[in-house]
Formats: C-alpha cells, sequence, structure tokens
C-alpha cells in the first residue's frame, strides 16, 4: 500500500532548479532509498518531505493528508535526521533526548521509557551523560538519531545519516534500520553511497538533476541493466583516440553493448556483455588482430553504479567530480535558512 | 495513528523545555550574565568616582551622581540583555538547531518566541536586583514598594519592546556576525544619547531632542524618580524639550512602543516560523 505520494514536485532556489516535477511513491512499512550524487536534489526533496521547505510546486500526501495544508499533522508522523548534526554542544545527550520528547509533548512516563531504550539499542550508555560537544561523528549521528526516533515516528527521514562515519557507527545504524523496518516503520533514506541502498532498500529512485531516472527494487534495476559489466584497459592512462578505436572494435563483436569510455578512469572503456554467450575470447583475438594487448580487464554483475552509469552516461563518481568546486555550499547553507 | 488535540498544556510544555535549554546554557556558560552585571557595577563605581566631587546641587532632585546613574544602568543593564536576545536564535538558525525545533509539532511556533521573551526578562531582573543591591551598598538608595513595582513594569516593558527587535533582527540579518556588529553600534550610542547618564538640562539641544525622544529615557525617567522620591505616577519625570513628561506619560509611552514593535514585528516573525 502507498503510505506516501509525491506528484509533480519542484522547487527553484534562485537561479537554480533544484526539482523537476519529481513524481515518486512510497509504500507502507518498506525502506526507501533516494540515491543520487551530491546536488542532485536529495537534500531537498528530503526537506520538502521533512517540512521544513515549501515546494513551488505539485504535490505530497503522507497516509493520504496533504503536506502543504497540513504540515503540524505530518510531523507527528515523521522523524527527521539531517545530513548536518546540529546539537546542542552544551546539552548532554540526555538532556537533549528529554529536551526532544518535550518539543513532541511526551509525558514523563513514556518519555523515560523511550530515552531508556533507545540509549540501549544505540549503545549509548557510556556516554550519554557527557556533553554533546565532546561526542564524536558516530556519536552524534547516534544521539540524533536517537531523537528523530524519541516519539515513535510512523515514518523515518535520513538525509545521508552515515557520511563520514566510523565502520562500527554505521553498522550499528544499519542494524538499527532494519530493526525498524522489520517493525513496520516506513523509512526513507537518502545517500550516495552505492552499497548502503542496495544492502538496505527494498525499493529506490535515483535522481540526477532534479529528475527521477530510474525507479523500482534494486534487483529489478540492476536487471535492467542487463549482463555482467566489463572494465578494460589496454594500458594504465589511454588517449581518447586510443579508446575511440578499441570501442569501434567492440561494437563489431555480436553480444557486446552500452559501449562506454570512461575518461574519470583514465579513459578505460566500460561495456556489457550477454550473460549467456563466451565473449571474452573472442574480444581477445580482436583486439590482439589490431595490436592492442590487454593490460586490465575486469568482470562484475550489474551495481546500481551501472543503472546510474547507462542512464546518465556517467558513473556516480564521476557525477561528483564534476560537481566539485561548482556548487556553493556557503550560499546553499544561507538559502536553506529561515 | 492517532493524531494528538492541541492544547495549552503543550504550549506550556514545549514553552518550559525551550526556556530551560536556554538557562542551561546560562548555568554552564554564565559569562553572559556575570559580564551583564559586572559592566554596570564597574560603571556604577568609575562614574560615580568620577564626579564625587561635584558641587552640591550640581544634579536637581538627587545627592549624590551615584544616585542619579544606577537607574540609568539598571535601564542599560535590561536594555543590552534584550538586545542580544536574538543571538542564541540566529546561533540555532546558522547551525541548524532552530530545524529540530521547526520539525517537530509544536503547538504553536509562537513558544520559540516566549521562550526568549522569559529568559530574557528574567535575565534582566536578575541582573537588575544585584545592580539594584550595589547601589543600596553604595549608599545610592533604595525605593519604596510602589517604586519597586514601577521599576519591574518598566523593565518588562522595555526588555519585550527590545527583545522583539532583537529577535527580528535575529531573523532578517544573514549571520551572528551581522547581528553583533549592528549591536555594537547600537547599543553605547543610545545609552549616550538618552538620559542615563546626563539629565537633558545638560546636554546640548540637537542631543536634548534625542535622548527625550529615546525610548530608553522612558524607562529611567520613571525608575529615576522611584529612587529619588516617593512614587508618584503624575510627578514631571523629564523636562524634555517638547514639554513635560509625567512618570505615567513616560510608562505610557513605552508601553505604547512595546505594543507597536510586538505588532509590527509579528508578521515577520509569523513568516520566518511558518
Amino acid at each position: 500500500m502507498n503510505y506516501i505520494q509525491i506528484k509533480d514536485l519542484s522547487k527553484s532556489y534562485s537561479d537554480i532548479q533544484a526539482l523537476k516535477d519529481l513524481s515518486m511513491e512510497i509504500n507502507d512499512g518498506s525502506l526507501f532509498g533516494i540515491l543520487g550524487p551530491n546536488g542532485a536534489g536529495k537534500s531537498t526533496l528530503i526537506k520538502i518531505l521533512a517540512t521544513l521547505v515549501e515546494p513551488d510546486g505539485g504535490e505530497v500526501f503522507v497516509n493520504n493528508i496533504n503536506l502543504i495544508k497540513n504540515p503540524r499533522q505530518i510531523r507527528e508522523l515523521i522523524g527527521y535526521v539531517a545530513q548536518d548534526i546540529a546539537l546542542d554542544k552544551i546539552l548532554t545527550g540526555r538532556e537533549l533526548l528529554d529536551f526532544q520528547s518535550d518539543l513532541y509533548h511526551m509525558n514523563k512516563k513514556e518519555k523515560y521509557e523511550r530515552i531508556k531504550l533507545l540509549i540501549n539499542q544505540l549503545e549509548m550508555n557510556d556516554w550519554i551523560d557527557r556533553k554533546c560537544g565532546t561526542y564524536s561523528g558516530g556519536m552524534k549521528r547516534r544521539i540524533d538519531l536517537a531523537a528523530g526516533l524519541l516519539h515513535l515516528p510512523k515514518v523515518l527521514i535520513l538525509d545521508e545519516p552515515t557520511v563520514g562515519l566510523d565502520i562500527e557507527s554505521r553498522n550499528i545504524i544499519w542494524q538499527l534500520l532494519k530493526d525498524l523496518k522489520n517493525d513496520g516503520m516506513t523509512i526513507i533514506l537518502s545517500s550516495h553511497y552505492l552499497d548502503e541502498i542496495d544492502k538496505l532498500a527494498d525499493s529506490l529512485v535515483i535522481i540526477d538533476d532534479g529528475k527521477v531516472i530510474a525507479q523500482g527494487t534494486p534487483t529489478q534495476l540492476k536487471n535492467k541493466v542487463g549482463g555482467d559489466r566489463i572494465t578494460l584497459k589496454v594500458r594504465e592512462f589511454s588517449t581518447h583516440e586510443e579508446s575511440k578505436k578499441i570501442s569501434e572494435i567492440l561494437s563489431s563483436i555480436n553480444g557486446i553493448s552500452q559501449i562506454i569510455i570512461n575518461k574519470a578512469q583514465g579513459y578505460s572503456i566500460n561495456f556489457v556483455v550477454d550473460k549467456e554467450k563466451d565473449l571474452l575470447t573472442k574480444l581477445k583475438v580482436e583486439l590482439a588482430f589490431s595490436k592492442f594487448e590487454i593490460f586490465s580487464l575486469a568482470q562484475s554483475q550489474p551495481s546500481l553504479d551501472d543503472v546510474y552509469l547507462q542512464a546518465t552516461g556517467k558513473t556516480l563518481l564521476d557525477a561528483e567530480i564534476s560537481m566539485t568546486g561548482k556548487r556553493d555550499l556557503k550560499k546553499e547553507s544561507k538559502q536553506s535558512m529561515r | 495513528m492517532e493524531l494528538k488535540q492541541y492544547n495549552l498544556y503543550f504550549l506550556y510544555q514545549e514553552t518550559v523545555a525551550l526556556t530551560k535549554r536556554l538557562f542551561i546554557q546560562l548555568k554552564r556558560r554564565p559569562s553572559t550574565l556575570l559580564a551583564g552585571i559586572l559592566q554596570p557595577i564597574i560603571w556604577l563605581f568609575l562614574f560615580g568616582a568620577l564626579f564625587s566631587k561635584a558641587p552640591e546641587g550640581f544634579l536637581p532632585g538627587v545627592d549624590s551622581y551615584g544616585n542619579f546613574l544606577g537607574a540609568g544602568l539598571i535601564v542599560f543593564t535590561a536594555f543590552s540583555g534584550a538586545l542580544n536576545s536574538g543571538l542564541p536564535l540566529m546561533f540555532d538558525r546558522e547551525f541548524g538547531f532552530l530545524n529540530r525545533l521547526l520539525v517537530a509539532p509544536l503547538a504553536s511556533r509562537l513558544s520559540i518566541v516566549l521562550s526568549s521573551f522569559f529568559y530574557i526578562t528574567i535575565l534582566s531582573f536578575v541582573q537588575s536586583i544585584v545592580i539594584m543591591i550595589v547601589s543600596f551598598i553604595l549608599g545610592y538608595g533604595w525605593p519604596d514598594f510602589y517604586g519597586l513595582g514601577i521599576v519591574f513594569t518598566t523593565l518588562i516593558l522595555l526588555v519585550l519592546f527590545v527583545t522583539s527587535i532583537s529577535l527580528c533582527l535575529a531573523f532578517v540579518l544573514p549571520g551572528h556576525i551581522e547581528l553583533i556588529a549592528l549591536i555594537f553600534v547600537i547599543n553605547l550610542p543610545l545609552l549616550f544619547a538618552s538620559t542615563a547618564l546626563a539629565p537633558i538640562s545638560f546636554m546640548p539641544n540637537w542631543l536634548g531632542w534625542l535622548a527625550s525622544l529615546n525610548p530608553l529615557t522612558f524607562a529611567i525617567e520613571p525608575i529615576r524618580i522611584a529612587y529619588t522620591q516617593t512614587m508618584n505616577l503624575d510627578v514631571v519625570a523629564l523636562h524634555a524639550p517638547y514639554g513635560d513628561l509625567t512618570c505615567k506619560s513616560c510608562i505610557s509611552i513605552l508601553f505604547s512602543l512595546t505594543v507597536f514593535s510586538l505588532i509590527v514585528t509579528r508578521p515577520l516573525l509569523n513568516r520566518k516560523l511558518n
């Protein structure tokens, strides 16, 4: 059953269009992933769902409640864990949770029980009574997550919750998300970590440049892109001309498709081979005939990165690199300030 | 899931939580409180000493300069505290903590503003009481019971007036640097362009006009009356260039300014918080 419906959502910040007629549906009790490179529009979408940003157009319904018209009712249903962890450095973790529970109008008994449970669940006993200003990144994330879960929300919205975390904290958070989903909570998780979404999400959307470019379960999306992925190099750093010649050779072989020259990886060549055929021997022969030697050849099952690659012609890493330096994070932060 | 019915208790609960947070911050970082008390006390000592050899009758209606200065410093302390009240909100905006409040299903986001009012009012009262006690120990007098009522009423009005402006500035200005700069620019000139340090009769005509239009003056003069004579609301408190004003008139003007500022700033606060 669809618990959240998003229809034709759009949002602009001065000259930048962050979301362009975005539509999607999220099932009740599922873990829904939002995947995309930095600057794709994930955080804007998450902030709209968290009622922090008002969209320019479109509609959002949570449990058939119109989010734009009834934001306070929505706030009761959701828990939000922001990308930038904002804690009060002066308060202890316990005081912060106590403060948060008052904002959600919990009574004393509820408050005490929930705080105790979350402290145990997120393994915070040893440091919960220390000031938040002394916490490591992992501790901050855990207390932030606990704050988002205090009032037992129906929907938990997490914006890049494991960025920069140590493995221990990451595993604790992953396990908790799995447990919460098993308990029936709907979870929306935005991330640019492929493995995170692949391992945790029941279904996902991939967003690029404010638009949905792919939607489905991880398996469905990976199956759509076909056979095994090959990354071929004829030398460590080829030239564009050389790679172009090789791609022409490859395109003449029946059963090889989706040939892409990957500039970010030293003009390596990415392509897809049909599962049923043994094409690698033929490939070696054809390359040798044209006097090319194989420097490296890697074969892998399709990943979500391949889904992104197929849809956009670039890998997620390329997209991240191309965005580096283009975004004015200070300006974006000011724009999103109330 | 059953949605909660919102009621006044929720508004109370969230306002108390928000106010409590500000007091925990104050308890663990008391420098603001201490500086707010020490600065006027130092002024009281230094200015009191500076004019200690002034001839008798130098200032009309008071025994000493310290006796005159006390009212000005009490008002200045409350004014400075209220002017700074936007800073915690500005920091919450900048560091994203405000989003934590805005994502919560608050009964009313008015609680964010109310908590700042309560916090600053209590803080100003504590600071003012300490200054009043020090003034008393230095022999600068103590208001009678009725006078105390006037002192605290005046302070509440001033704090409400200035806090509403400061909270608006915290939303309008881009960051805390700009807010601090503005506070720095406003603070002392408003003190010097009021009757806190000298009566209007000592001032050149233009400054006298400025001082008699300055909201601080409307707070200072009734408090000065409370300090120097048996409190009477009909007694003339301010000899302004445009005419004499009684205590009642000064407080009425201050009340009107406060109501006006609350009406004017409300739409902006509503827009920013909703």
